[in-house]
């Protein structure tokens, strides 16, 4: 059974939903990331990284900030599978988690990318700007990305929204694996959640359809947000924008104060 | 080459342009993306709406635009005879009115009330602000800082327009920040908001969508150099940064195989460049697969182009295929060396052109003496160069 697949089953039995904290590696140098790593894991149900991509497409302007930082500071591709295969061997029955854009992983080569992922350790990838229609070409591989996926024991991952239409939103279901990442309302990451933009319709059409976890993210900021979610039927929640707020702002204890919060609710 | 019926073929499947293309954007922007797709083949169906659009290009914008041979200039060059498709005497000052006006009409018929665009130079920029005065639309350009610092006139004119101009100073402050700002917004906005793209990049439909309304260059240019002279050119050029104004034209000649197409890129100050086809390497910028400027690791350069509508790290899907297929060749002019045509060519002919266009015009310029008197090269004079004066003071003084 992998990482996901244990963690979530064993959070239903405490009637648990997963914590799911996210830090850009690198931000705001290679070496502090890592302790920002430490200090969330002890809190994560499941860790999710990102790969800081100078042109961040599908995020707001904290985590943009999070990118210059990692960047300003020369955090390499290489130096992101280092951090993540030191945090596997800390933790290792925690899922990671890697949000990473497209054009890093073609110019790191496709299919060594994905070896690479799982050397150092880590169970699912979300490519943000691959939609579920292209996951059967062959981009630059003798391999499609799901069967890269599948030869390496990588999880795809992907985010409908409440304006997913219902034929994506079955073909998404459909090559889901590890968990969906549900997109609270239409916004960039580090938005306003709204839970009365059909959040709560959304989860309860892909629970009608599947089993696989579904995890919410995209303006979730605080333990009465988890609260809501929870009671919604979601399996795990994701934090991202305002984790980076907080450590802006109060450091790394405010972080620490902040995710066992979090967690506690769950 | 393979034989290929280019009219026929190009647009065939569905946005890819063998390897390169596709629609990879975030989940988010893809039930927007998927109804621009679906009105604007309601608009390629639609005869009223072809008409409208036809109708606005010869009434509005004033097409079609002439072609001239500019017999001082080709005299300079020596060689081959040089001829001028004048994009630059459209409404607007630049051959981005094309499509604008086609995008227009397709804001429309989706009910936006709002659109917005990127601009690098700030043609687009103009472009989009005339439209949406026309068309009484709200609209918001997002700016790259660097650009709305060297392109001052322009900005005026979009604010004169009605048009709310965003500085970006986010990543490079320039125009691929403006475009992923835009993108940004428009996941926001889209229920009530349209984004004008303004090159034939970016997710599916907008390389083909782009293309497909900035044809009418090529049609134009053909039809009136057989006409005026009766033969077909040896070559055709044009800058390319995004690629509209390229693509534009060479849809007119792509299946005429007699016929050189030659793009040319901004080579910058030789390190620092805008030569993405040329110098940068298979990614993903934007939307579609692509050549894309980057690092190693994969993180984008910022590319370098005296003129701000060539200075882009990435590049049409359309062109990076044709240039693999080897029906378009591509080469590149250096910062220096389109000042130098800019000048020389306003002061032999009396025509400004565009920093852009002079990219094309130095290449022709190097290229005639290789051609016999006879022989015709047609460039692609895609904007006027007025816009630019502050930039060509500033870069001869340097």
């Amino acid at each position: 059974m992998n990482r996901y697949k244990k963690t979530f089953s064993k959070l239903k039995k405490e009637n648990k939903i997963a914590f799911i904290p996210f830090w850009m590696i690198g931000d705001p140098t290679p070496i502090k990331s890592l302790k920002m790593l430490r200090i969330l894991a002890e809190s994560a149900d499941i860790l999710e990284v990102g790969f800081p991509f100078s042109d961040p497409l599908a995020d707001g302007p904290i985590i943009q900030e999070s990118v210059n930082k990692a960047l300003k500071s020369r955090t390499t591709i290489k130096e992101c599978f280092k951090i993540i295969s030191q945090i596997r061997d800390e933790y290792p029955e925690k899922p990671i988690g890697a949000l990473i854009y497209f054009n890093l992983i073609l110019s790191f080569g496709v299919e060594d990318f994905f070896k690479q992922l799982k050397v150092s350790g880590i169970d699912s990838i979300i490519i943000p700007e691959v939609p579920p229609e292209e996951i059967n070409s062959k981009i630059e591989s003798k391999f499609s990305l799901l069967e890269l996926s599948k030869k390496y024991d990588v999880s795809l991952v992907f985010l409908p929204s409440t304006n997913t239409l219902d034929t994506r939103l079955e073909k998404i279901i459909d090559i889901s694996s590890g968990f969906i990442y549900a997109i609270s309302s239409p916004t960039t990451t580090g938005g306003k959640i709204d839970f009365s933009e059909g959040i709560g319709k959304l989860i309860t059409k892909i629970k009608n359809k599947t089993s696989i976890p579904i995890c919410v993210g995209f303006g979730v900021s605080s333990p009465e947000d988890i609260k809501e979610l929870k009671i919604m039927g979601v399996d795990g929640v994701i934090i991202a924008s305002k984790i980076i707020k907080i450590y802006r702002k109060n450091g790394e204890k405010g972080v620490k104060e902040f995710v066992e919060k979090c967690k506690k609710v769950t | 080459m393979q034989k290929i019926n280019f009219k026929k073929e190009l647009f065939k499947n569905n946005g890819h342009f063998g390897r390169y293309g596709g629609c990879f954007a975030p989940e988010l922007l893809q039930p927007i993306l998927k109804n621009v797709e679906t009105v604007f083949e309601k608009f390629k169906n639609s005869e009223i709406l072809k008409n409208e659009f036809n109708e606005l290009l010869k009434s509005y914008a004033g097409r079609e635009t002439p072609i001239y041979h500019a017999k001082s200039f080709s005299k300079i060059a020596g060689g081959a005879q040089i001829w001028i498709k004048r994009e630059d005497l459209l409404h607007g000052g630049a051959h981005k009115t094309n499509n604008v006006l086609g995008q227009a009409i397709l804001a429309r018929e989706m009910g936006s009330k709002k659109i917005i665009c990127e601009t690098g130079a700030g043609q687009h920029g103009i472009a989009t602000a005339m439209i949406g005065a026309l068309f009484g639309f709200k609209t918001k350009v997002f700016m790259g800082a660097k650009d709305v610092e060297r392109q001052k006139m322009n900005v005026d004119r979009m604010k004169l327009l009605g048009a709310e101009v965003i500085e970006i100073d986010a990543g490079s402050m320039s125009l691929k920040d403006a475009i992923n700002e835009a993108m940004r917004y428009w996941v926001q906005h889209s229920h009530d908001t349209y984004y004008v793209f303004g090159t034939a990049a970016g997710p599916h439909p907008y390389p083909e969508l782009v293309s497909y309304f900035q044809k009418v260059i090529g049609e134009e240019a053909r039809k009136q150099i057989l006409y005026k002279t009766g033969k077909l050119p040896k070559e055709v050029l044009a800058a390319v940064g995004g690629g509209s104004n390229a693509i534009g034209i060479f849809q007119g000649f792509l299946d005429d195989k007699n016929v050189k197409l030659t793009g040319v890129e901004p080579a910058g100050i030789g390190k620092k460049h805008g030569e993405t086809i040329g110098r940068g390497k298979f990614g993903c910028l934007h939307g579609s697969l692509s050549k894309v400027n980057c690092s190693k690791d994969g993180q984008i350069n910022e590319s370098h182009s005296i003129s701000a509508g060539l200075d882009y790290p990435g590049v049409s899907p359309i062109h990076a295929y044709l240039d693999e297929i080897g029906r378009v060749k591509f080469s590149g002019i250096l910062d220096k060396e389109a000042l130098e045509t800019f000048v020389e060519f306003s002061r032999t002919e009396g025509i400004i052109p565009a920093l852009e266009s002079s990219h094309a015009l130095a290449e022709a310029k190097k290229r005639a003496k290789k051609y016999k008197k006879t022989d015709i090269l047609l460039v692609n004079l895609s904007g006027r160069g007025d816009k630019d004066l502050h930039t060509v003071f500033k870069g001869i003084n340097d």
